[in-house]
């Protein structure tokens, strides 16, 4: 039994938040490079903040590129912000009313601290927009929408290495806005429906920013008998499923392995310095590390053998976790472990003096390497040891971030209240009743409603479905307006037609919605067939004439002029009709007209007319 | 904190600011604690922090109900034991004392008004820069808590009181951390208060609130620390010297200039070389000649006198003459921020005339900052070297206007006004032009 709630993130295409810069990502070359440092402060209820204090102990440096077409003082923290992004914010509104929460009174920019270099200032600025329980219909029940808020994109990782991090200033502002929903989400696949509808609902206000990595899920996952955890980054919907599943997994293998721990008595010793085992190692890392001037440490488990190897997540183990939590604690990305021993050039001989060093039996106990240079290695020791404990005890609350394969792997430990504080530059903004209601007012339509009310016009769902979510949509509803077309030739047309000469390499970026609207009017008249359409459009793409000369190019013969040519060749041919194979002979007179009429007439239709001229003709004769 | 509608609402309910309640409007039940509201926010709102930590502003008129859930017993924030002169830190070997009189560098939420404003404690500075007792022994103390736009001649005056008395108490250097809007006044002041300087005085400050992550205030803080600690015997300011958090620069006080508004390396000395830098490894190297410590100069001491009446005058095109004769009236002496080299208009002449005829010292400086005043080359500014104006050299204005104070303050002898104001006393004047400055 699992709880998950979800967290979409969309980025808005209206300017920064704070400053006047655009929402936009840059690959020019940085027009400068600042390097700063970062502390952890307390918060305005005087604490400090688990999450921001580990990363102050990391002591690392930033470094930040700054593009002048993309960034300002403002980004690089040498200005104060100025006021909120007046757009963003009713966009947030606008969101807030279509997933039915209520905006509050009066909206408070907060600085959430974030002291992992991603925010030049060392704090995120966020703010509640709206609150309440909008209601989410899934085929799995229904979820709430918990709460909009409005906040600052962080800038974009470059490079992280164990005493630095470099960031880009671009994506540093962009307005994001944060749509979480409670944890209601119980059975699997339900968080894809509501992720579909939460982005359907976004992209609708057409404030958007569109491509990779412009809106990101983030998962709460809680289960029953295990623990909290804060999941980011899940970037594709498809991973949402697997996220949860693999998550459901970890936190099951995690309970199991207390289990053994608990039945074995397993126990924790102190670290000991086993640098003289490993002198003359062949592993390539304890080499580099004890050669210069580092140390290899050991922490004995006593009961853990097998334990550290078992896999909690496809080709992740506990030994994965602990070396996370090395990783991210200390900068030492890699640990050793003896249920993976001996290996990584390390012998068996090794591992026999691993043992005896520490006093530990290898059929029932294990022991973990952390090898590296002060402080780091302290940190990550400090770190490996309070994991290693915790196994025994609970599954922690982390933040984690989703890998691309669905597991995860830790982050940081899960932040608190402790961490907001007050944004002192940016007054309140209150939010008049005034404002909501104008907004409500013009609330765009979601495509879902939308599809419905195009098939109760006769709209196939399958075409309705596609037509709603396409950029065709405008161009359809004045085409359905201006002609007596049926909506299927329309929408079969813009999707299906139109898609395929896409395919066939014609160029289609210069074609106006008012060059489709006229085809269509001229077909609704019978005066332009779908092949002479799909021919103008051909070569209106080439740039091969005008569009009024190529519609006369390919324009139809006027029905009552194919009646004329027809009678007249009927009359002509009267005796063949008379004598012959009448539908036979009626093929080949289709042939006899269309030349005539230079091929611009609808074959099938030459031949309806045909056939009602040669019936007549007939009746006549008898 | 709350007024008028909304302090009413709570008076009359019996709610106090840092109640933990539960707030039901027509849809919605909020659960968080009251937080003070500034005096710059309206009186229709109560500011509720919820679980999660955000902050949301409540309608009063759309409350239906509130519940006290939790009464907080102990107060959150706790009020300052004793405002001025708590020492946080008595050492008996070489130590730095840092006074703190206010400005950014102690600027933490107030809610008064919800903007940064001062409360300068260094034992909140000592807890977020530990690093700074491993440089130094400290000793602090905090002589007043004004934001620098309010600070005033006397205040400079009490600030150079406070370094004589560290000097004497044994303090190897003191740091005085300061607003940086009006910083260089205030060095400038000290600069030629305080005489037979034999130890190194430091003003420092930030651009960024030390509640912030990313303030500025740590490196800049620990960098006057270390200069605190040389054989400089004079008066500094050591500021941010790039936007980078990487190193310092030393400028010397009379030199010194906030050319920008909000970035951290804001501070730039004017028309000379900074006298030195404080590397990222926490090196003081000096680039130019300073004036060192010395076993055979006299005991400090403070000059007080300032004559307060003297006044900035800017002159720009449609500038009306009757503002410089109301100074004229009310000013002992006037410097004039002038154009170019050293220019007024024509129709500031008559007053100008009437305030060198009544005894009033007039300095020209140039509102270009950078730069000398040379006023040679134009008739205008030989017309004004004829009626009595003093020719500033390259004095930053404001300087020469704490200078003309400090000059006013020893003699009213227009001759030795002119004589004193053109010697170069304090670095404030240099005799060669630096092609790199």
């Amino acid at each position: 039994m699992f709880k998950v709630g979800i967290e979409v993130h969309q980025q808005l295409n209206t300017g920064k938040l704070f400053c006047n810069c655009p929402s936009e990502i840059s690959d020019r070359e940085a027009s400068l490079v600042v390097r700063r440092k970062l502390r952890a402060t307390e918060s305005e209820m005087g604490e400090i903040d688990p999450a921001a204090l580990l990363e102050s102990l990391r002591d690392r440096e930033f470094f930040y590129e700054a593009d002048k077409e993309t960034s300002c003082l403002v980004e690089l923290d040498e200005e104060p912000p100025g006021e909120m992004n007046r757009e963003a914010l009713e966009v947030a509104i606008q969101v807030s009313l279509m997933l039915g929460l209520e905006p509050v009174d009066e909206i408070h920019v907060m600085r959430k601290i974030v002291i992992d270099g991603s925010n030049t200032t060392g704090f995120q600025r966020t703010a509640i927009v709206s609150m309440g329980e909008g209601i989410i219909e899934t085929s799995k029940g229904e979820v709430r929408v918990k709460s909009v808020c409005l906040e600052e994109e962080s800038a974009r990782i470059m490079e992280t290495t164990q005493r630095s991090a470099r960031y880009r200033l671009d994506r540093l502002g962009i307005p994001l806005i944060e749509v979480s929903t409670y944890p209601d989400i119980t059975e699997e696949g339900q968080a894809r429906e509501v992720a579909e509808y939460i982005g359907e609902v976004l992209r609708a206000t057409g404030k958007v920013r569109r491509g990779i990595g412009t809106i990101r899920q983030d998962l709460n996952v809680s289960i029953e008998g295990g623990s909290r955890q804060e999941i980011k980054g899940v970037q594709e919907l498809d991973l949402i499923e697997e996220v949860i599943r693999r998550e459901v997994m970890r936190q099951k293998e995690l309970l199991r392995i207390r289990e053994i721990l608990r039945e074995r008595g397993a126990r924790v010793g102190n670290p000991v310095d086993v640098t003289e085992v490993f002198l003359g190692t062949k592993s390539k890392i304890l080499r580099r590390e004890i050669s210069s001037g580092g140390k290899v440490m050991s922490i004995p488990l006593f009961g853990f053998s097998g334990v550290l190897g078992k896999e909690i997540q496809p080709g992740r183990r506990l030994g994965t976790e602990l070396a996370n939590y090395s990783r991210v604690y200390g900068g030492i990305p890699g640990i050793f472990h003896t249920d993976e021993l001996p290996g990584y050039g390390i012998s068996e001989e090794e591992v026999k003096s691993l043992y005896h060093h520490l006093g530990i039996e290898g059929k029932e106990d294990a022991a973990i390497l952390v090898a590296g240079k002060e402080p780091f290695l302290s940190r990550s020791l400090e770190a490996v040891m309070r994991r290693v404990k915790l196994s025994m005890e609970e599954i922690p609350e982390e933040t984690r971030k989703a890998l691309p394969d669905g597991n995860t792997e830790f982050m940081r430990p899960l932040p608190g209240a402790a961490r907001m504080y007050p944004e002192t530059d940016v007054p309140p903004i209150p939010i008049h009743q005034e404002l909501i209601n104008k907004i409500r007012l013009s609330l765009p339509e979601l495509p879902r409603e939308k599809a419905k009310k195009l098939i109760s016009l006769g709209l196939r769902e399958e075409l309705a479905n596609r037509l709603v979510r396409s950029e065709y949509l405008k161009v359809f509803e004045e085409a359905i307006s201006s002609t007596n077309l049926s909506p299927n030739f329309i929408a079969s047309f813009l999707l299906d037609t139109l898609k395929s000469l896409r395919r066939e390499g014609v160029d289609l970026s210069s074609l106006r919605e008012s060059d489709l609207l006229r085809l269509f009017e001229l077909n609704s008249k019978g005066l332009l067939n779908k092949e002479g359409m799909i021919q103008v459009i051909k070569l209106l793409s080439k740039g091969e004439g005008r569009m009024e000369d190529l519609i006369n190019r390919f324009k139809l013969v006027p029905e009552e002029e194919i009646r004329k040519i027809i009678s007249e060749v009927v009359s002509k041919r009267a005796r063949d009709l008379l004598s012959g194979d009448p539908s036979r002979i009626s093929k080949k007179l289709v042939g006899e007209v269309m030349k005539r009429v230079g091929g611009r007439a609808d074959g099938r239709k030459v031949y309806e007319i045909l056939l009602k001229e040669v019936e007549k003709l007939r009746r006549r004769a008898q | 904190m709350y007024w008028g509608r909304a302090k009413e609402f709570l008076e009359e309910r019996g709610f106090n600011v840092w109640d933990y309640v539960e707030v039901s409007t027509e849809r919605q039940v909020f659960r968080g604690v009251i937080m003070p509201r500034t005096q710059l926010g309206d009186d229709q709102h109560l500011v509720i922090k919820l679980d999660n930590g955000y902050n949301i502003g409540v309608r009063i008129s759309r409350i239906k109900e509130m519940k006290l859930i939790k009464r907080e017993k102990k107060k959150r924030l706790k009020k300052e034991e004793k405002k001025y002169g708590k020492t946080i830190h008595e050492t008996g070997g070489g130590y730095v004392s840092i006074v703190g009189t206010g400005g950014t560098i102690a600027s933490k939420i107030d809610y008064e008004t919800g903007a940064v404003k001062p409360s300068f404690k260094v034992s909140d500075i000592l807890k977020r820069i530990p690093e700074l007792r491993e440089i130094s022994e400290i000793k602090a103390e905090e002589i007043m808590n004004i934001p620098s736009e309010d600070m005033e001649p006397r205040n400079w005056v009490k600030i150079g009181e406070k370094v004589i008395q560290e000097i004497e108490g044994g303090a190897e250097g003191v740091v005085i951390a300061h607003g940086t809007d009006t910083m260089s006044y205030t060095s400038a002041a000290l600069s030629f208060m305080i005489q037979d300087l034999n130890d190194p005085v430091v003003l420092v400050g930030s651009q960024r609130s030390s509640d912030r992550p990313s303030s500025d205030s740590d490196l800049n803080l620990m960098s006057s620390v270390r200069v605190a600690k040389t054989d400089l015997a004079e008066v500094a300011v050591v500021m941010h010297g790039s936007i980078s958090d990487d190193f310092c620069l030393i400028h010397r006080g009379t030199r010194v200039r906030k050319m920008h508004t909000s970035r951290r390396d804001a501070f730039k000395t004017i028309n000379d070389s900074p006298i030195g830098i404080v590397t990222e490894k926490g090196e003081v190297k000096f680039l130019s000649n300073y004036k060192k410590r010395s076993d055979s100069r006299g005991e400090t001491w403070l000059d007080k006198e300032m004559e307060e009446r003297v006044s900035l005058f800017k002159v720009h095109p449609g500038v009306s003459p009757e503002f410089l004769d109301f100074l004229v009236d009310k000013q002992r002496g006037i410097v004039i921020e002038g154009t170019g080299m050293g220019h007024v208009p024509k129709n500031l002449l008559d007053p100008l005339k009437r305030a060198l005829d009544s005894g009033i010292a007039v300095v020209m400086t140039s509102q270009c900052i950078h730069g000398r005043v040379n006023m040679n080359v134009y008739s205008r500014g030989r017309e004004l070297l004829k009626m009595g104006v003093i020719p500033g050299e390259d004095m930053i204005p404001e300087v020469a206007m704490v200078k003309l104070m400090y000059v006013l303050g020893k003699t009213e002898d227009l001759r030795e006004v002119r004589k004193l104001m053109l010697t170069n006393m304090r670095g404030e004047i240099g005799k060669r032009s630096p092609i790199n400055a």
